[in-house]
């Protein structure tokens, strides 16, 4: 029938398709795998942070003399989709490595495809603590401090406060949910005193800000930690705002003080959130100087978080090649763990332990200046001190 | 006591923009029938170009007038596109028209990423409503109070509009009956351009109005086009009393229930439109349709079986992609069998949609519970793939069965939201039952086992099952209950007269196509070794939609095709290029222009007209598709 | 004669709709191969009194009985398995199906395999569905869609159909409404004809009165919801009351005729 005319004519094309890219055999290709048509705000910086990587180690000479080349892949968003990517880029491309993703179900996607295939996975963003613990596996590595990283930096800063009741605003879903059983866990281990008085759900991208407002303000919490992020954030903070819930509250915030986050808020940037972030103009050290400046340099913009991961991904995983000497995967596990490399925010670690990178991440507070949002009193805080001790980890982390 | 009223006061700005955009919806489906699917790409269209207005005029006045002068702008946009395209096809089977709309809301998507940067852009905020309202020591933003106002003065503009000009006379005699319209000798054409106009406007204000307490970004439409479209149902199709009540209702419910359960919100919603459905099959305010009066031009080639040649060139067809692997790599041989597996999906809610005539909007649902039913069969209790594959489906079967019987005491629109609410509970408890289902990040590691695993060896299964099913479900086409089924389709009236029990018909057909989704979900499970709540999501069975619709919903198996091209297409388009969206939703804009049956549907024309009139050239032009005589 | 139960036999129908008696206490009989008209002015009641005979709208009071059983308060498709066919005013077939294919599902339905899924169905009991259609005279167009047909021909399809599960009692709304003059003579004249052969009783409602005086072996009248006279064509012809509310409503049998024949 017709049908199947077309079908084998479409398979016809996917692998004239496929025989097209075949690289040159000198060149050693990573296949990189974002959420870039469904999340452009977040991945566009990451992408320019990894082409000036790129740019930067082929001008030094490549991978061993080799060239370095990036394919690059949309996700959609979708995990299927990123799984059908990876299968393109290991399959067709014959890349040497995969890297990217940002959604933590993707990640945990193409985390389980390269554990089935056998193929290194270097995670960039994904967040949820389940990559390198719960759903942890050989073939994967993670770069961006977790979850449970940045929950612990932000207890730090929390446990001090005088505040004794506390109430919860989370996105509806995994990360959520996990942010703030970290956080309750964490903080009721060094302050037995706290109260939770409130939890609000808000579903993940539609949040009705002035009902949730209202609830959290009715329950009359000291201090608030929020977990919501992009519009939903917005749209909570000038619902907080107008309704003066932030007023004599403080307020715990994960990832609020990154660039992506911070920005789109201008004016409305609510002062004295303890926050996790990116405070790129007040980093005063030579190796984020020196990124900095070429950053600016390359692309007239300043660069967000998702620059510092991109190109950070990049390096790491030429470091790795480097060391590995070969694309062959069980030598990049063993060249990968242990490995200690720069970075713009200093030197940074591959635990063998549990493959988490020790990149750390600045805690801070928001501040308006001139119509803007920005971080002061930034700190930064190092990966390693953050991470539960070695015997927990092993608990943690299935056997390889 | 003041904090309950407050909350109250805060529902009810809630659901004045949910209104405005709502009352847009219906009163394009009340006059034309279009489920306009890019109104939610009307009203993010309407944000982006309000927020870009009033960053360019100061004042108060340049903010009232931006967002005034976005609506009419948007409005306009709107006349292009009904006169442009949607005329085009108003004639087209019914759906069709969801099927163009879906693909602007696509090339909307990357369209305004394109144009406005891909950054969350926040507005100013209104003048003279920027601040609070103490209320007994509790704070009601003033422009809240704002949009409480303007929601009611909306609906009583609409109402006068209605009941005091001539124009509302006849969108209201269109709403009841179209036919009676066109009968009466008015121009039907301006009628329909003016109130897709009027609707657009409605959308693009009800955006623009966010800019002083939401960022405005390229996922709004999405956010909102759900939800609008449960309001519309809720208040009844067409009834704009109705858009009013079912968003304050849902708004309200809103607001206190997360009072009591803080996590019901993600699908309160859809509790309240099934609850609605199951208890006023038409909506609150709603009447019952008129019974449908079968457009003209609806399929007059009777379906026929293959003919012994045809049957033949199918099967040599087969085979020759069952050599697939003899020639293709891994990479051809995992979209070979992704796109089998979509295959199984498409015929399967072709299956209710084409011969049942029951057009489903949440057939996600049972290919997920398949894909899930397999991962806790596999993960759980840790039974071999075998079993696994027969017994997954059976998730998907008893989905189908539960919401099958409640959806087909419904048809036509209802029948559609009523499934696209079950879709979303079923999605709901997926995303958020994370200690059952892994919530959001999913059941991992649900990997073939050795004998299936590589490439070759899984696409073929993957072919083997979908030709089967294919072949099965064909088969029960032309099965004496494919013809009650038809009959059912037909004719209501005829099928109760000739002592056939419509109901327990479809319920059966549902029943049927829910379980093949099973199965399709339950090999693709095992194609990606995972699970995740976007197997039943929303997006999903709008991709199944789109594949049958493609296809041609008039056809026997025209989603075969539809799923075969649309899926090559996606996956080849999100592999070159990250404005994969842009393209397939301009494809599909062409394919509904230039095929309006659909490719198969269109094909079978062509072919009907060659064999009625031959000229000796005529034959090159309808050759290349390679019909199947 | 025979002592058995009558064909069809209603006893004291009767419903009302805010108050307003549609139909009240009609009674009457039907026996096996008798053909009987239903007639009376508009708003008279027929359409209602019709419509509780065969299941669609339930009587207030009153009972139904087919050949002794109670059929009062059945759904229609119930009520079509103890024996009854029926055609609608405005037809009611399978626009996407062929001729062949709507007598079949008919037949399918009538055979109980509607959950049949695997038996073919083109080939299910084609003779039959043929004999069928040569009977009503459609036999050429077995293969023609449903939906290209004359409105003739889709109501003798309708007839073909109704006659598939060999009922004892075929109800026809208006059977001849927008036909031409003569093929109404021609439909009832095959109905008149299948009705003596398979002894089937018919009921059924007119506007034509020619159609009516000619064919029907019995008439009742309704009038305001009551059954006013009863008889054959030439008693009802000569009742005075009938007359009157012919006359009363302004209307001649002329006058109906015409009205038939532009509806």
């Amino acid at each position: 029938m017709r049908a199947r005319n077309i079908f084998v004519g479409a398979a016809f094309a996917l692998l004239a398709g496929g025989m097209a890219h075949s690289a040159l055999a000198q060149d050693i290709k990573i296949g990189e795998i974002n959420s870039y048509s469904l999340l452009p705000a977040f991945t566009e910086p990451y992408r320019k942070g990894w082409q000036l990587a790129v740019e930067e180690i082929n001008a030094a000479g490549g991978i061993n003399g080799k060239k370095l080349v990036v394919v690059s892949k949309d996700d959609g968003g979708k995990p299927a989709d990123a799984q059908t990517a990876a299968n393109e880029l290991v399959s067709s491309e014959g890349v040497a490595m995969l890297t990217g993703t940002f959604l933590s179900n993707i990640g945990l996607a193409v985390s389980d495809f390269a554990n089935q295939k056998k193929v290194f996975f270097l995670a960039a963003e994904p967040l949820t603590d389940a990559v390198t613990w719960s759903k942890g596996n050989k073939y994967t590595f993670r770069l961006r401090p977790s979850n449970y990283m940045q929950a612990a930096m932000l207890v730090e800063a929390a446990s001090k406060l005088p505040a004794k009741r506390w109430a919860t605003i989370a996105p509806n879903y995994e990360y959520g949910q996990s942010a703030v059983a970290v956080f309750k866990k964490l903080m009721s281990e060094k302050r037995p005193d706290i109260q939770w008085v409130d939890e609000q759900w808000p579903p993940q991208g539609k949040i009705d800000a002035g009902p949730v407002v209202q609830a959290v303000a009715a329950a009359n919490p000291e201090a608030i930690l929020n977990v919501t992020f992009g519009a939903d954030l917005v749209k909570l903070v000038r619902e907080g705002n107008t309704r003066g819930l932030f007023k004599g509250r403080e307020v715990v915030s994960f990832l609020t003080g990154e660039p992506e986050y911070l920005d789109p808020l201008k004016e409305e940037t609510p002062a004295g959130w303890i926050v996790t972030g990116y405070p790129w103009y007040s980093i005063k050290t030579p190796e984020h100087d020196a990124f900095l400046k070429a950053y600016q340099a390359k692309y007239n913009d300043y660069p967000r978080l998702g620059s510092i991961v991109g190109y950070q991904t990049i390096k790491a995983a030429a470091a790795i090649l480097a060391k590995a000497g070969s694309t062959d995967p069980e030598k990049l596990i063993a060249a990968a763990e242990g490995l200690s490399m720069p970075s713009p925010f200093g030197e940074i670690t591959f635990r063998k332990i549990d493959h988490q990178s020790t990149l750390g991440a600045f805690v801070g507070k928001t501040a308006l200046k001139d119509g803007k949002g920005v971080m002061v009193e930034s700190v930064y805080r190092k990966g390693a001190d953050y991470l539960p001790s070695d015997a927990e980890v092993e608990k943690l982390r299935p056997k390889d | 006591m003041a904090f309950y009223v407050v909350q109250f006061l805060t529902g009810l700005a809630s659901a004045a923009s949910l209104f405005l955009v709502a009352s847009g919806l219906s009163i394009i489906f009340g006059v034309t029938r279009i489920v306009n699917f890019a109104h939610g790409a009307f009203y993010m269209i309407g944000a982006y170009v309000a927020f870009t207005l009033t960053e360019r005029l100061s004042g108060a006045f340049g903010f009232w007038g931006g967002i005034v002068v976005a609506a009419f702008a948007v409005a306009l946009i709107g006349v292009i596109v009904e006169m442009v395209l949607l005329r085009r096809i108003y004639h087209a089977p019914e759906l069709f028209q969801l099927l163009a709309t879906f693909g602007l809301t696509l090339m909307v998507e990357d369209l305004v990423v394109l144009i406005w940067g891909p950054d969350d852009l926040v507005g100013r905020r209104a003048p003279g409503f920027r601040g609070a309202i103490d209320f007994f020591g509790q704070n009601i933003p003033s422009y809240d109070l704002f949009l409480i106002v303007l929601g009611p003065v909306v609906l009583g503009i609409l109402w006068l509009l209605f009941q005091r000009t001539r124009w509302g006379v006849l969108v209201r005699a269109a709403t009841q009956d179209r036919d009676m319209v066109a009968a009466l000798g008015v121009n039907q054409k301006w009628l329909f351009t003016s109130v897709f106009a009027v609707g657009v406007f409605l959308a693009a204000l009800g955006g623009a109005l966010q800019i002083p307490r939401d960022a405005v970004h390229h996922a709004m439409d999405l956010r909102i086009i759900v939800e609008v479209f449960v309001v519309v149902v809720i208040g009844g199709l067409g009834s704009i009393i109705g858009a009013f009540v079912a968003a304050v209702l849902v708004s309200e419910l809103n607001a206190f229930g997360i009072l009591i359960f803080p996590k019901i919100s993600i699908i309160l919603v859809f509790l309240v439109m099934a609850a609605v459905l199951i208890v006023r099959p038409w909506g609150l305010f709603g009447k019952p349709e008129a019974p449908a009066r079968k457009t003209p031009g609806l399929t007059v080639n009777p379906w026929r079986p293959l003919t012994s040649n045809e049957r033949l060139a199918a099967l040599a067809a087969l085979v020759i992609a069952a050599t697939l692997p003899l020639f293709a790599g891994n990479y051809a041989l995992t979209v070979g069998s992704e796109i089998a597996i979509f295959v199984i999906f498409a015929v399967s809610l072709h299956f209710l949609m084409s011969v049942g005539g029951l057009a489903s909007f949440g057939h996600a649902a049972y290919f997920g519970l398949g894909a899930y039913g397999v991962a806790f069969l596999a993960k759980m209790a840790g039974l071999p793939m075998i079993v696994c594959l027969l017994l997954g489906p059976l998730l998907g079967c008893m989905g189908a069965a539960v919401f099958g019987f409640f959806a087909v005491q419904l048809s036509g629109v209802y029948f559609a939201m009523l499934t696209l609410a079950f879709a979303q509970i079923v999605w709901s408890i997926a995303f958020q039952w994370v200690s059952v289902t892994g919530g959001d990040n999913g059941i991992l590691g649900v990997w073939p086992s050795s004998w299936a695993a590589s490439p070759s060896h899984f696409y073929w299964i993957a072919l083997g099952v979908a030709a089967l099913v294919t072949i099965a479900l064909r088969a029960m086409v032309f099965s004496p209950f494919g013809y009650a089924l038809r009959a059912t389709r037909d004719s209501l009236l005829r099928t109760e007269a000739i002592g056939i029990n419509a109901k327990r018909i479809q319920w059966t057909a549902f029943v049927i196509a829910g379980t093949t989704a099973g199965i399709g979900g339950a090999l693709f499970a095992y194609l990606k070794g995972s699970v995740f709540p976007d197997n039943l999501g929303i997006s999903l069975s709008v991709d199944a939609l789109v594949m049958v619709l493609l296809g041609g919903v008039e056809t026997v198996s025209g989603a075969v095709i539809g799923a075969i091209v649309y899926k090559a297409l996606n996956i080849w388009l999100v592999s070159q290029t990250d404005l994969s969206k842009l393209v397939l939703g301009g494809f599909i804009v062409l394919i509904v222009v230039v095929f309006p049956k659909g490719i198969v549907g269109m094909l079978e024309m062509l072919a009907q007209r060659r064999k009625s009139t031959s000229p000796p050239g005529a034959t090159l032009l309808a050759k290349p598709m390679g019909s199947a005589e | 004669m025979s002592v058995a139960p009558p064909l069809l036999a209603v006893e004291g129908l009767t419903k009302s709709y805010g108050g307003i008696h549609a139909v009240r206490g009609v009674s009457f009989s039907l026996r096996a191969g008798e053909i009987l008209a239903l007639i009376g002015p508009n708003g008279a009641g027929k359409s209602t009194c019709f419509d509780m005979l065969n299941g669609q709208n339930r009587p207030d009071t009153g009972h139904v009985r087919l050949l002794g059983k109670d059929t009062t308060g059945k759904k229609p498709r119930e009520i079509w398995r103890m024996g009854v066919g029926r055609t609608f005013q405005i037809t009611a077939t399978f626009a996407t199906m062929t001729v062949r294919e709507n007598v079949q599902v008919a037949l399918i339905s009538h055979e109980k395999q509607l959950f049949n899924l695997w038996g073919s169905a083109p080939n299910f009991d084609r003779g039959e569905a043929g004999r069928l259609l040569e009977l009503v005279g459609m036999g050429g167009y077995a293969d023609r869609p449903c939906g290209e047909l004359a409105y003739g021909d889709l109501k003798r399809l309708e007839l073909a159909v109704a006659l598939a599960n060999q009922p004892k009692l075929l109800l026809m709304d208006e059977p001849t409404a927008g036909m031409a003059p003569r093929e109404r003579v021609e439909l009832m004249r095959l109905t008149a004809q299948i009705a003596r052969e398979k002894s089937i009783g018919v009921l059924f409602t007119e506007h034509d009165m020619d159609v009516v005086f000619e064919h029907a072996d019995r008439i009742i009248v309704l009038n305001r919801g009551t059954l006013i006279a009863e008889g054959s064509p030439a008693e009802v012809r000569g009742n005075p009351q009938v007359q009157a509310v012919y006359l009363g409503e302004g209307l001649l049998y002329d006058a109906q005729h015409r009205e038939g024949a532009s509806a």
